[in-house]
């Protein structure tokens, strides 16, 4: 086996092509009926009825079938009788090296018998040795592999023609971008060049709406497939000018403010803008991707500001003790801060529209904490999930829960004067009402939801 | 009998504009020009006194020329390889204030100040309003100094009421023919930025500010206003625009990293830059525009577009739609 390797491919390929186009087939089934329908394998098991029979039945025919073997094979032979080891060179004294090819194999496959036989007439019993038979089938396997090659695509062997290739990118660009393909084209390739120079315009936030537009399709999937994500209450989103969306946070990661965020673009056809924590700003990557979407800092200055021109702000009061609690304190509200939001609305006069997120607490049920590293880290939380340091990146996907993200009715706040925002004790009241109106809306969507996965 | 007009730091290029702009005033009688060194461009009409601030020589500048309007323009960034920002800053100030408070015909003063009071962090808000503190960022260098100048004049405003003071709060200039920290880092071939960082810039045009300083000598307009084209733009955008290359480095060590990068392609950076590359800053001009009462002509993108166009352009240039 190890003295030619070629032998098992050879034998091994030409099983398709023996079916019937090879001329080594005909040979074979004129040789011993048995033959094309036994595998190689088995025709080495048996080498002695095919070299028998071969030779007295078979006059003429064995001779195409070893005539293209015998030449187009020649180099390789030569390679072959190299490699060979010494028994056989022993043998190549007296011939040539074909003939002393011959003499190896029938040492090796024949009986003493035929061997004596085969020294006799060695041309014609050349070609029925069951490697050369191999190797004829072999041969003629890829000479029939290349002649379909050549009938099925002509031009592969003159090369693809030049308008083909161009009618082949159009056809294929009128399936990927429909049938106005060449504007929408050159519409890409200027907005791509716009960006790369520079010419784009951000607000004074850093807002691109650009990017985030991009970014709301790229989050789609996730929200809509893995997140099977419900909006209710949409028209409770004032169709324009400036309101206060207050939501409960959750989930360790805060993909929560992402959804509401993809929501109100997909549904209400409006930018939120959220106000994050200083943390935010401060991450690299984070911060820069968190001021193109269009968030802020959450301080009293930026909510007026965006409030007063009209936008619409998004807000979680709870903070890192909301997105950092437990899996089991799930769905319970945490302090909504110092009721800053709440002064915030009041002074620009705009709604607070409060917002119930179901199904974020599931996502990555936080079952433990490493504050000293967390200390160390400067983050206000390690999280450990059942999954995340225990598999790594994989840790890092999302639990598939079911989403339901509810928009209340929103609590007016111009029946108040502006300096109302003053009073602390009625902003109390007004963040515990909004406060409880969204736990109240968590409770009844936990038990609308059912099964936190299905 | 017009006004007498002290203008400090004068060979500074943009001090030199505003010395010979004021010269050109009817209003004006005469300006004396107070710098160290002399400066490159031509003083027309500028009379120019080699002093040091930094020395009680001032006090006596003051009270020879009668000098009744001062226009404190030599405050400037430190620059490598000429020491004594600081000295310069803080004590020359120091100096000022204490010769104006000795003199009893100085009833003006417009402080050439700089955004850089408000540091730059990452708790700023998303503009500065001029009531609005540093959240960070002002612990050293230049917005250090700043906010210990801005303390002495607010410290001179208690002792000597009667005078008016105008705080001029400007964002960077960034033009081809004056000379400013974020201009040098822009004109260079590669520009280092904080990897994971996009931070939010604004600039001044030089014939806005200097048409506000004229306002503020001309008329009475006492307060603090930030001065700042509309609009902000991203250092990426900017990049972008001139067609340079952004080198990457990390966040940690940024500024000598920046510096690496700077030194390599044959430009420099000065000193205390890095931490506004990383968060940015942006002031809000609604008190420019409403109590001040000036418009500003140039938003922060034309003057992007104009300091573009005068510089040489950048190896990216091509990319752009604009190639």
């Amino acid at each position: 086996m190890s003295e030619d390797p070629r032998k098992n491919i050879g034998a091994r390929s030409a099983k398709p092509g023996s079916g019937r186009t090879s001329p080594s087939s005909a040979a074979r089934s004129l040789a011993g009926g048995t033959a094309p329908r036994k595998p190689p394998t088995k025709a080495k098991a048996t080498p002695r009825p095919a070299a028998d029979e071969a030779s007295p039945k078979s006059a003429a025919s064995p001779k195409p079938a070893a005539e293209p073997a015998s030449t187009k094979a020649a180099p390789k032979k030569k390679s072959a009788a190299s490699k060979r080891s010494s028994p056989t060179s022993s043998a190549t004294t007296s011939s040539t090296k074909g003939e002393a090819r011959t003499g190896a194999a029938g040492d090796r496959t024949t009986t003493p018998s035929s061997s004596a036989r085969s020294t006799a007439t060695g041309r014609r019993l050349r070609a029925v040795t069951e490697d050369d038979a191999a190797r004829a089938a072999a041969e003629a396997a890829e000479e029939a592999q290349r002649r379909t090659r050549t009938a099925g695509a002509a031009p592969a062997a003159a090369g693809i023609p030049i308008d083909e290739i161009v009618a082949a990118v159009i056809q294929a660009a009128q399936r990927v971008l429909g049938s106005d393909w060449d504007t929408r084209l050159a519409t890409l390739l200027a907005a791509l060049r716009r960006r790369m120079g520079g010419e784009y315009a951000v607000d004074e936030f850093g807002f691109d709406p650009q990017i985030t537009e991009i970014l709301v399709g790229a989050v789609e999937p996730l929200a809509e497939k893995w997140f099977r994500l419900e909006v209710r209450g949409i028209e409770n989103i004032p169709t324009d000018g400036g309101a206060l969306l207050v939501s409960n946070h959750s989930g360790t990661v805060p993909l929560d403010g992402v959804m509401v965020g993809y929501a109100v673009k997909k549904y209400a056809q409006r930018n939120l803008r959220p106000l994050g924590a200083d943390l935010v700003f401060q991450l690299p990557f984070v911060s820069q991707l968190a001021r193109k979407i269009g968030a802020t800092l959450a301080c009293t200055e930026d909510a007026e500001r965006l409030l007063t021109s009209g936008e619409l702000a998004g807000v979680w009061p709870e903070g890192f003790k909301g997105i950092g609690k437990p899996y089991a304190e799930r769905y319970k509200l945490q302090r909504f801060g110092r009721g800053g939001f709440v002064s915030s609305a009041m002074r620009a006069q705009v709604p607070i529209v409060p917002v119930s997120i179901v199904g974020a607490e599931e996502i990555y049920p936080l079952i433990g904490n490493v504050p000293s590293l967390a200390r160390l880290l400067g983050v206000p939380y390690l999280p450990i999930t059942p999954f995340f340091p225990l598999l790594g990146p994989l840790g890092l996907v999302p639990l598939p829960s079911k989403w339901i993200i509810e928009f209340g009715e929103p609590i007016r706040t111009d029946a108040y004067e502006p300096e109302a925002a003053d009073d602390p004790m009625l902003l109390f009241n007004v963040t515990d009402q909004v406060r409880e109106t969204i736990q109240q809306t968590l409770y009844a969507l936990l038990v609308d939801r059912g099964s936190a996965f299905f | 009998m017009g006004k007498v007009v002290l203008v400090t730091g004068v060979s500074d290029s943009f001090a030199t504009l505003v010395a010979r702009s004021l010269a050109d005033e009817p209003s004006v009688e005469k300006v004396v020009g107070v710098d160290t060194v002399l400066p490159a461009g031509d003083l027309s009409g500028v009379k120019f006194v080699r002093a040091d601030i930094r020395t009680p020589v001032i006090g006596k500048v003051i009270a020879v020329e009668d000098v009744d309007t001062v226009v404190h323009l030599d405050l400037s960034p430190q620059v490598r390889g000429r020491g004594g920002g600081k000295e310069l800053n803080v004590i020359g100030t120091m100096q000022l204030l204490a010769a104006c408070q000795r003199s009893a015909v100085v009833r003006k003063l417009v402080l050439g100040s700089s955004t850089a009071v408000y540091g730059s962090s990452p708790r700023d808000p998303a503009l500065f309003r001029e009531s609005t503190g540093a959240r960070g960022g002002v612990r050293s260098g230049f917005p250090k100094d700043i906010v210990e100048v801005e303390s002495y004049a607010r410290g001179f405003a208690r002792r000597r009421p009667e005078v008016l003071i105008t705080t001029l709060r400007a964002a960077h200039l960034l033009d081809a023919d004056h000379f400013s920290p974020l201009g040098q880092y822009f004109r260079s071939a590669a520009l280092p930025a904080a990897l994971g960082y996009d931070p939010r810039l604004q600039f001044v045009h030089v014939q806005d500010l200097l048409a506000i300083m004229i306002e503020s000598v001309r008329k009475d307009r006492p307060g603090t206003f930030n001065v700042a084209g509309d609009g902000v733009v991203l250092l990426s955008q900017v990049a972008r625009r001139l067609g340079r290359p952004v080198v990457p480095v990390p966040p940690f060590g940024f500024a000598s990293g920046a510096r690496r990068v700077l030194r390599a392609v044959g430009s420099d950076i000065s000193p205390d830059l890095h931490r506004l590359l990383m968060y940015g800053r942006a002031v809000d001009t609604s008190a420019l525009k409403e109590i001040f009462g000036f418009e500003p002509t140039y938003t922060t993108e034309q003057i992007v577009e104009q300091f573009r166009a005068a510089v040489r352009p950048g190896v990216l240039s091509g990319l752009g739609a604009r190639a």
